[in-house]
């Protein structure tokens, strides 16, 4: 048994792009007369990780479990609390305001909502080439030119530029929203659910395009997602986060197979299938995530985790925070049972459950 | 900034299928519409406020160029025919009638006072929306303290009797100066447009699209012009166009206390004030045409702010 708690990444060829080290995002809550601080939200709470070059790299979760704060920490878009940031060997959150914005060439995201992310008020060509003049390239004609080849790469028409962005569907607009980003020429570009907002047909279509362009531009992204099969379609390699934590780590091929940790394998069997005869039992998670105000001491799963309750509720998940360890299969995770998920008790749990109700008409 | 990006893996049939693929859920239209554009073609479906507009567009047209056609000289006021006290009731040659005493044309009165009385509406909403702006964009957008501070100038402001630092002001300031007027309206209007602005930035930056600003390195003083404030236009123009409305009748009022604009300058406010005597006796044309004139301001002005209000708001289409 290979018992590390060291969170470095054992794939690690060479440098890494981006490495995270400690991550940590607390908003303060005031309230009261006095607007005194009343609570902290601890929404990304130590998180370690690394980015290789080239690769997507995603984050899975549940809603609020902090993967967009961690996302927009790493471009500084919000100031980390404690932690660091480092790209290309560089650390990026000590930087003053002139260096930022020429690391902001170099880094790049890719937003949700097609609708919000861009200025009604200002035509595409402007949206576009804002970058490109906040970093230096005044001449209009060939911010121009670059606008254009921008909207190009990303499928829509040169002649588009004059356009306002409410005469574009959903999926156009998400375009001209990776347009933005790849204006400016980044190595890395965080795409914060970037087709969750889109119709399912638009949806591939878009993934694609990140593809291609990944491998256009040499590209390294993170990819952050709540829909698993789009991450397994995806992604190189996937961190699974709960209440501002990393619970597991490991490559696509490996944390599907082989998830090990409780919270991981609950999702992975959420995935809808899409043969409606097939039914497949589903470990269904009791109860709402804790609230990131105030996480349960020790794992902070332990108030919904199956493991435990089948463990017969050992005392070290209230007492102690399991740390990122890497396994035997090479993926890291974070619980102190791991070695005890296995297939066979995947299945008993399952099947002690409930099965979901079938659907009232069956398919002929 | 060299060529070498350039898709170098993307083969020209990549494009092709990626353009294919943009292009199939939706055909954008050849003949663009900017957002002013699209309001003015709901503003123009908005039947009450195209009225408001012509109408404000008369009284201006008549606020500027009829005291030219119809000059209103105090130093060459015919003295009356005969002297008479009272007025005369409207006829053929003077059709809003004649004032008592000095018997003024009423229509002439009207006209010149739409000048000033005008004049004074619009420019002391300049400059409340000015100051407004500028507090409220402020405060807004730096927060924390300077935020706090604000608003409490704003709320002390707020709850000063107006009207009376208005009557005391123009009294202790001179008499009766236009400039003076506009001036202290100005100082009073501006409250409530700070507080829009600054909710709107509240609101405003916290869009995806400030952020995605953000993120591409745009500097603060762009986020402000080009991002923010371009989006709070809407209520503002909204708003001024009803403080417009408010400060004409403020002028009306205070001058009709005899505390606004020199008795001797025509406003309608004034026009009303020199016709109070005369109401007992039955001079109901004079005191009739100049309020008539402020509530067809107000109401035209109001009615262009609802217009603008639907104009602008997104979820109501042309």
């Amino acid at each position: 048994m290979t018992e590390m708690t060291t969170s470095t990444t054992p794939m690690a060829a060479g440098e890494p792009l981006v490495r995270v080290k400690g991550l940590k995002k607390h908003f303060p809550i005031h309230g009261g007369l006095l607007r005194r601080q009343v609570a902290t939200v601890y929404a990304v709470d130590g998180v370690d990780f690394d980015v290789q070059p080239g690769e997507i790299f995603s984050l899975v979760g549940e809603s609020g479990c902090g993967k967009t704060t961690l996302g927009r920490s790493l471009l500084r878009l919000v100031e980390p609390t404690a932690g660091t940031v480092t790209f290309r060997g560089r650390d990026v959150t000590g930087l003053p305001a002139g260096e930022l914005r020429a690391l902001r060439r170099k880094m790049q995201i890719i937003f949700q909502d097609p609708f919000g992310s861009l200025n009604p008020r200002m035509p595409i060509s402007d949206i576009i080439g804002e970058g490109l003049l906040a970093q230096g390239l005044t001449d209009r004609k060939t911010r121009d030119s670059k606008v254009e080849d921008a909207l190009e790469t990303v499928g829509l028409r040169r002649e588009y530029t004059r356009r306002y962005p409410h005469e574009f569907s959903g999926g156009q607009r998400q375009r001209i929203g990776i347009a933005r980003a790849l204006a400016l020429e980044p190595e890395f570009v965080v795409c914060d659910e970037p087709v969750s907002a889109l119709d399912v047909s638009i949806q591939s279509q878009v993934l694609n395009l990140l593809l291609d362009l990944r491998r256009d531009f040499n590209l390294t992204y993170l990819f952050i997602s709540h829909n698993l099969s789009v991450v397994q379609y995806f992604s190189d390699r996937v961190g699974v986060m709960y209440l501002g934590r990393i619970v597991e780590l490991g490559t696509v091929a490996e944390l599907y197979r082989n998830a090990r940790h409780p919270y991981t394998i609950a999702l992975l069997s959420a995935i809808p299938e899409p043969d409606p005869r097939r039914r497949k039992k589903r470990l269904v998670l009791t109860g709402d995530v804790p609230s990131p105000v105030a996480p349960p001491p020790g794992c902070r799963f332990n108030t919904r985790c199956w493991l435990r309750e089948k463990l017969g509720n050992p005392e070290r998940c209230v007492t102690e925070e399991p740390e990122l360890r890497v396994l035997q299969s090479g993926h890291q995770v974070a619980c102190h049972f791991a070695e005890d998920v296995t297939s066979a008790a995947v299945v008993a749990v399952a099947a002690s459950q409930p099965a979901i109700a079938p659907a009232a008409s069956e398919p002929a | 900034m060299t060529d070498s990006r350039k898709p170098q893996g993307a083969v020209a049939s990549d494009l092709v299928r990626r353009a294919e693929e943009a292009g199939q859920d939706y055909e954008v239209g050849l003949e663009s519409l900017s957002q002013m554009q699209l309001a003015w073609r709901k503003f123009k479906g908005h039947r009450l406020a195209l009225l408001g507009l012509t109408i404000l567009g008369i009284l201006i047209g008549v606020a500027v160029l009829g005291p030219l056609l119809l000059p209103y000289n105090f130093a060459t006021i015919p003295l009356p025919d005969k002297i008479v006290y009272e007025g005369r009731p409207p006829s053929a040659e003077h059709f809003f009638g004649e004032t008592g005493g000095l018997q003024r044309d009423v229509f002439r009165l009207v006209v010149n006072g739409a000048r000033t009385s005008l004049f004074i509406g619009f420019s002391s909403m300049f400059i409340g929306v000015v100051i407004g702006t500028i507090v409220g964009s402020i405060a807004g957008f730096v927060g924390g303290f300077v935020d706090n501070f604000l608003m409490r100038i704003v709320d002390v402001m707020l709850s000063l009797p107006v009207l009376f630092v208005i009557l005391v002001a123009s009294r202790f300031f001179g008499n009766g100066n236009v400039i003076l007027i506009v001036v202290i309206f100005g100082l009073f209007s501006w409250m409530g447009i700070s507080r829009l602005v600054r909710s709107q930035f509240l609101s405003i930056r916290e869009r995806e699209f400030v952020e995605a600003a953000r993120a591409v390195g745009v500097t603060d003083r762009r986020i402000i012009f080009r991002h923010i404030l371009p989006n709070a236009f809407s209520p503002i123009v909204v708003s001024s166009s009803l403080i417009v409305a408010g400060n004409i009748i403020g002028e009306a009022f205070v001058s009709f206390l005899g505390f606004g604009v020199n008795p001797t300058t025509p406003t309608w406010g004034n026009i009303l004030s020199n016709a109070l005597t005369f109401i007992p006796l039955g001079n109901w044309w004079w005191p009739l045409f100049p309020g008539m004139a402020i509530i067809l301001t107000v109401l035209a002005v109001n009615f262009i702010g609802d217009g603008l209000r639907d104009a602008f708001d997104p979820r109501s289409r042309a």
